[in-house]
Order: C-alpha cells, then structure tokens, then sequence
C-alpha cells in the first residue's frame, strides 16, 4: 500500500493561513488502513487546526468529510459535495489523490496534510516498512522475494557491497542489509546459483527516467470475451 | 598489453607489485597534490586517487591524476557509481584515457550518508560490477554501453576492489568471481589486519582458479596509533581488527606505537609475498604518505623494478 505520514501541524497550520472555511478530507483508501489519513485522522486534524492555539488570529471553520478513494476522479466528481462557501480542501490522501482533487475541483486551493513516504506493507501491528520502488522492472524472481532496489542502500545488483556486517547495512541504525537477507533466503531456498548470473545494466525509463508513466487496463477481451 | 601502463607491465613481467594511495585535497591547492605525491615517487608502481572517499567533496581523482603524472607517478583512477551516472562516467573514462591515464578502479562508493553531503541524491544508476564491465567493452570492443562505436577507446588497466572481510565470508570470493568475470586485470582487497581470514579467503580465490585470472594486491594500513586502531575496529564499515592487534599496539609505549604499527605492516607483508595467489600489495598509508619510504624500505620492497614499457599496440578495431 502507500503510506505516509501526518506533516507536523504547525506547518499544516501555516499552509492554511488566509483561508476561512476549510473541507478536511479523509481518503479510504491506503491511508486509512496505514492510519494516517482516513476518517478518523481526518476527526482528528479537524479538531486539531480549529484550535485557536495554532493561530495567530481568528482560525478557520473546519468541516469533515471521508469518500472511499482520493485517487478515483469518478468517485471525487460524483460522490464529493462541498459545503457552500469552502475556500479550501485540506486533503488527507497520499500525492495522487491530492493532485485528483485539485484537477477536479480546479482552482479551489487543494492543500496536503500528509507526506507521502513508501510503498510499503505491515510488518507488524503498526509498523509499515518500505517493500517497493515501483521500478518498473521487477526482479524479486531472481532475489528471493527482497528487493535490492528498494530496501538496498545503493540499489546493488551483485550481491552485498563491503559494507555488510552482521546481517546489518554500513549506513548504520537498524537498517537491515538486504543482500544479507537475499542470500540467507536463497541459501535456505538452494537457489544460490541465482547470484552467479551477471544482472544487465537497468533501463530506468520504466522507474520513471523517461518521465511520467502511465499504465492502461489491457486484456478485456481475454478476461470476458468478445460480446 | 591492454594499457601500456607501468602497474600492468610490473604484474605481467611477475614482480611483487606495490601500489599507494593519495587522497586528493578538499581544495584547488595543487601544492597539497605535489606534497603527498613526492614521498611516494620511486616507492610504488601506482597510487590510486581517491574519488570523493568517504563521499566528502575534494578535487576530481582524474585532475589529481593528472597532477601526478607530472610529478612522475603513475595514477590509479579511481571512479565510484554513487556520483555519476553512465553518461558522466563514460565521458570521464575517455577523457582519462586521452590525457595518459593507464589505470582505472571501479568502486560502488561509500554510501552518501557518511559524508559531507548527505542530503543529497546518491546516483548508482549502474553497480561497481557492470562499471567493470562497461570499461572492459569500451577498450577491447571499441563500443560504449549503448553499443555504439567509440572512435579511439581507452586504454586502461582496470583494477576492482575486494573486501574479504565483508559478509556473508563465504559468499565474497564469488563476489569476487563476479568481478573478474567482468573484466578486472587486478583488484585490490580492503584493509587486511585478520591474516588468518585473509588466507582463507585467498585459498578460496586459489581452489576457483581467480587467482590464475587475475593480480590480487592485498590492502595494508599500518596503524599509527591506538585510537586509529580502535577506531578502525569499531567504527569503519567492512574491517576486521583483531582484538590481538590492538593489545599489541596498547602494549608497546605510547611514543612507539606509530613504530609498532609499521612492524606489523612489514610483518604482514612478508607473510602476503609468501601467500601463494597475492601479487602484491596495496598500500594505504592514510594522511602518511611521507612514511611510505620508510615503510617500504623496511619491508624489503625497495628498488621497484624498472621494467620498459611496451610498444604501444593500435587500439582495437584498426589492423
């Protein structure tokens, strides 16, 4: 899922200055089940930026509201209604959604709450770590279900750089050595002879070199035939 | 000869090769250069300059490089994937060539976290193995990675590095494999301090065949004090310092430790020229360089064989 993070509310706080009546606005989507931006943090916020604390004169209204995903521009066209006299929306959705809202409502101000950090998973009841750079060109066939692009420091494609120790990455803290952990996994999987191969340079275009992808749903007359 | 250099020509002909190192300076002081290189000239076949090491700013290795050639050294340049992508390092690669460099190491970089900058966007477009590779199919097939033709390629000895002491241990000697499988002429290892892990590790490198392929020049830092040690110990990703060595260094008097620190090396040495499979050593004297001499001296290394340079062969392609 994507994830992100709530931005500090003081720097919420000064990105809404000037504005009175604001629309904060939960996603359903990946960040409400990361817990940072969906009904319930979005009650939260608005509770939050009312507070006569966070400004300096009178503070805005605030009004809530949640629709099932930000990054739909259908659902947003037809489901999202906004209060009379909203001269913002505080969105709560990663970048995508935010950047939906703002074509669709188009020139209301569309202001983001969060930061968008990772592609990640749940490691653990509340712990999301990153799994995923969407790169375009996934290789995890050949490593074991770990990506080295992501979750190695300097995206190595040949095995753990000298830097490895004790299962642990030289950028230091915690940060786990995935090359360690490619080759504990294809050790325990008898695929070693993986890491003899000689991985050809990368095309970055379909990281995103080439500028912004787009993917379109194929395949509809396999999946239902021809009607 | 594939560089006409003079470390390819010492290693072909069978010497005991020796190369140094210089870090350039964090400035244009080209005074610095001159400083370093001086000590060094006659004491070892090629000193390698350093590229942005420990990813803190200092001046290009290929215009050290060159700073060197004009004092009389032969330069290893040294090129990391973190700072440039494969457009920059080919340009690098040619330009280095056309200026009468003859030998290139191809690294990953320290992670940009460790320096000066570590706000900012580490590269790695491609990974120190297809750096090794893409060099080797610029000079002896004339093309750049794109496939395309190069007019005039480089000439370069192309040297990869080699960290024995990384992990997983059983996993690095294929590592290394992998290197040689693209291309290196030579490598040279980390900072050895655990000989006896070392011997294994060369041992491996012997039972696979690597060390008929290719020169293996095994990395020596003398330990000048015992916070250098510690710190060597502790703090440096990828080193193995035994705590033996350390409680040798703790042990001899404060003003002998430098002293000490250089036994060891020559000790060391002596026992790397008779490790079947080593054919020489890299000498990172590090911020102490004016001790080389003495360093080399006392480990029997001195004169550096004088051995003529070959003919130049017409680059590839040509009849």
């Amino acid at each position: 899922m994507i994830v992100g993070h709530l931005k500090d509310l003081s720097a919420i706080a000064a990105s809404v200055r000037g504005h009175k009546k604001i629309l904060a606005l939960g996603c359903g989507g990946c960040v409400t089940v990361c817990r940072s931006g969906g009904a319930a943090e979005a009650e939260d916020l608005t509770r939050e930026i009312s507070h006569p604390r966070h400004h300096a004169g009178i503070p805005p209204v605030l009004t809530t509201a949640t629709i099932e995903r930000q990054c739909e521009r259908d659902i947003v066209r037809d489901f999202l209604k906004l209060p009379e006299g909203t001269d913002a929306i505080l969105s709560l959705a990663c970048g995508a959604g935010v950047q939906i809202v703002a074509d669709v409502f188009d020139p209301l101000p569309v202001i983001p709450a969060l930061s968008t950090t990772f592609l990640g998973g749940a490691d653990e009841p509340g712990v999301w770590r990153e799994k995923c750079r969407g790169c375009g060109d996934c290789l995890l066939t050949r490593t074991g279900g770990i990506c080295p692009i992501a979750l190695c420091a300097k995206s190595l494609l040949h095995g753990p750089c000298g830097g490895s120790r004790g299962g642990h990455c030289e950028v230091g803290g915690d940060t786990e050595c995935a090359w360690a952990k490619i080759y504990a996994r294809l050790e325990r999987q008898g695929r070693l002879d993986l890491l003899e191969q000689p991985v050809a340079v990368r095309d970055w275009r379909c990281a995103g070199g080439a500028g912004p992808r787009e993917h379109r749903r194929t395949g509809v007359e396999l999946r239902f035939g021809k009607t | 000869m594939k560089s006409g250099g003079n470390l390819e020509a010492v290693l072909v002909a069978g010497h005991f090769a020796v190369t140094g190192e210089l870090g350039p300076p964090r400035g244009s002081n080209v005074d610095a250069v001159r400083k370093k290189a001086a000590p060094l000239k006659g004491m070892v076949d090629a000193v390698n300059i350093t590229d942005n090491q420990t990813a803190v700013v200092r001046m290009s290795s290929w215009a050290t490089s060159l700073i060197c050639i004009q004092e009389g050294l032969e330069p290893n340049y040294q090129m990391v994937c973190r700072d440039r992508n494969r457009l920059a390092m080919q340009a690098d690669i040619l330009g280095a060539s056309a200026l009468g460099i003859r030998n290139m190491l191809a690294l990953s970089g320290d992670h940009q976290s460790f320096g000066d900058h570590p706000k900012c966007k580490g590269v790695f477009d491609i990974d120190s193995i297809q750096l090794i590779n893409m060099v080797k199919t610029m000079r002896d097939e004339s093309k750049f990675l794109s496939g395309e033709a190069i007019d005039g390629p480089p000439r370069l000895f192309i040297g990869a590095a080699a960290n024995p002491f990384g992990e997983p241990f059983e996993f690095r000697v294929h590592r290394l494999a992998k290197k040689v499988a693209a291309g290196a002429d030579f490598i040279q290892t980390q900072c050895i301090y655990n000989m006896e892990k070392f011997g294994r590790f060369i041992d491996m490198a012997n039972d696979m065949g690597l060390t008929q392929k290719v020169h293996i020049l095994a990395g020596i830092t003398p330990l000048k004090s015992l916070p250098m040690a510690k710190y060597m110990a502790t703090s440096v990703p990828g080193m193995d310092v035994p705590e033996a060595l350390i409680k040798r260094i703790e042990g001899v008097d404060k003003k002998k430790r430098a002293d000490e620190g250089i036994k060891i090396a020559c000790e060391q040495i002596q026992e790397l020229r008779e490790m079947k499979g080593v054919a020489g050593i890299h000498l990172m004297a590090i911020e102490w360089e004016h001790k080389v001499p003495e360093i080399v001296e006392r480990a029997g290394l001195l004169p550096r064989p004088k051995v003529a340079p070959p003919p130049p062969q017409p680059p590839a392609g040509e009849a």
